[in-house]
């Protein structure tokens, strides 16, 4: 067992991990956060998709011992005093999901993505989700969503 | 999925992974951005009993210039390689191909040193890295030594890097203005190349037509001898020689619409 501490949506935590626990399984199996889902379990899909020091990841793909004195945020810690974050308000909006699976990754990915350019044109939108697949090919309202969200934090 | 059980060591030092490397021997593996090796160890292709994580260590991350050549640290992530503005404006063929692998989480996590170290002949850094010339440091406990890409790659997830080297540093010259091009055919959007070509400074690389990148020399020989790309194609015109000696890679899937022969560069 390995000690790690990272900080999980802006709290602390700490434990015991076996170093082949993955990231993902961290998440939703100790710490009860089961926002980032398990999808292909293959680093292909991104339902997984979380925000590692602010960057977007694929959890199935990092060990909890390399998130160790790091920072991560899930969907979780997306909304502030109950309020959507302006993503998931784009989200529900545009109805940007037909069955959700791939929900949270998509709007992992997308704060991750807007994170690095505010002002995406709908190819670099495209481009930029290309790490996440959604099941029911839903993607035009993903598409617009994301668009919307970001003229969305222009003008908040 | 779950790796079978190891035990890790997260290395304070360049030099602290070396002698972790030395003290565990054939059953440690280095571990970076684990992009590579954590996929194959989910899928028990990889089964090591020791992970050496070097994926935190700042003194091997970053870009620098030395006199002639850019210098890149191991552990430097694709994404970061891709919006290096060094890199952009001296080395554009690297930055390119930092860009193309993967997708925005992988490239956020993978890094030089590793996807060069699996060495897998139809990924983006190693071609690129043929094309260009460049070359890697290698340290291990006996010392430090510079290989070129040309004798790094040895066969199919096979280099010259020995069990007790860490690959610190990537060397590639700086070729500012100097015209390059990079073609990867793919089926899906974050699928390795079907078949690759990246060309540069008289030197042309191509992924997946054999166990390593391998340079197109027939085709080089034809540039040197004045041969210009015709008919829009560009140098890809040329396809036929770069294809000439080589093999399509056992058990590769075909491309939609392509017969027995060998895809062409």
């Amino acid at each position: 067992m390995t000690r790690i501490e990272l900080t999980v949506n802006g709290e602390k935590r700490s434990g015991e991990v076996e170093p082949r626990l993955l990231l993902v399984h961290y998440l939703r199996e100790v710490l009860g956060l089961r926002a980032a889902n398990v999808g292909c379990d293959t680093t292909s899909c991104g339902a997984c998709t979380v925000l590692l020091n602010g960057k977007s990841v694929k959890s199935c793909t990092v060990l909890a011992v390399q998130a160790a004195g790091q920072e991560v945020v899930t969907a979780e810690g997306l909304s502030a005093d109950g309020q959507l974050h302006p993503v998931q308000a784009a989200f529900r909006q545009n109805h940007g999901l037909q069955c959700g699976f791939c929900t949270p990754g998509m709007v992992m990915a997308t704060v991750g993505l807007l994170a690095e350019n505010p002002h995406p044109t709908e190819q670099q939108v495209r481009e930029g989700l290309e790490g996440n697949l959604c099941r029911c090919t839903g993607y035009h309202n993903i598409v617009a969503a994301v668009l919307a969200a970001a003229d969305a934090e222009v003008s908040a | 999925m779950i790796p079978a059980p190891f035990e890790y060591f997260a290395a304070g030092s360049a030099g602290h992974a070396i002698e972790l490397l030395a003290e565990h021997g054939d059953e440690a593996k280095l571990l970076a951005g684990g992009h590579s090796l954590l996929p194959m160890m989910k899928l028990r292709l990889a089964m090591p009993e020791v992970l050496i994580d070097i994926g935190s260590l700042d003194e091997l991350a970053g870009v620098s210039a030395d006199c002639d050549e850019l210098v890149i640290g191991a552990t430097t992530r694709h994404a970061d390689l891709a919006a290096s503005d060094l890199v952009r404006a001296e080395a554009p063929l690297l930055a390119h191909a930092a860009a193309q692998v993967g997708d925005p989480q992988i490239r956020h996590r993978g890094t030089i040193g590793g996807s060069l170290s699996h060495a897998d002949p139809a990924a983006d850094l190693p071609m690129a890295l043929v094309a260009l010339g460049g070359s890697v440091q290698l340290q291990g406990p006996g010392g430090a030594r510079l290989v070129d890409a040309d004798d790094f790659f040895v066969g199919y997830f096979e280099t010259a890097l020995q069990p007790d080297e860490l690959l610190t540093a990537v060397r590639v010259p700086r070729r500012p203005g100097v015209a390059w091009g990079y073609q990867k055919f793919v089926r899906r959007s974050n699928d390795w190349a079907i078949v690759g070509v990246a060309a540069t400074g008289g030197r042309i690389a191509l992924a997946n037509m054999g166990p390593k990148p391998l340079r197109a020399t027939a085709a080089e020989q034809a540039l040197a001898a004045g041969a210009t790309p015709r008919g829009g194609r560009g140098v890809c015109g040329r396809g036929h020689l770069a294809r000439r000696g080589h093999a399509r890679r056992p058990g590769l899937p075909a491309a939609p619409g392509e017969g027995p022969d060998p895809p062409r560069a």
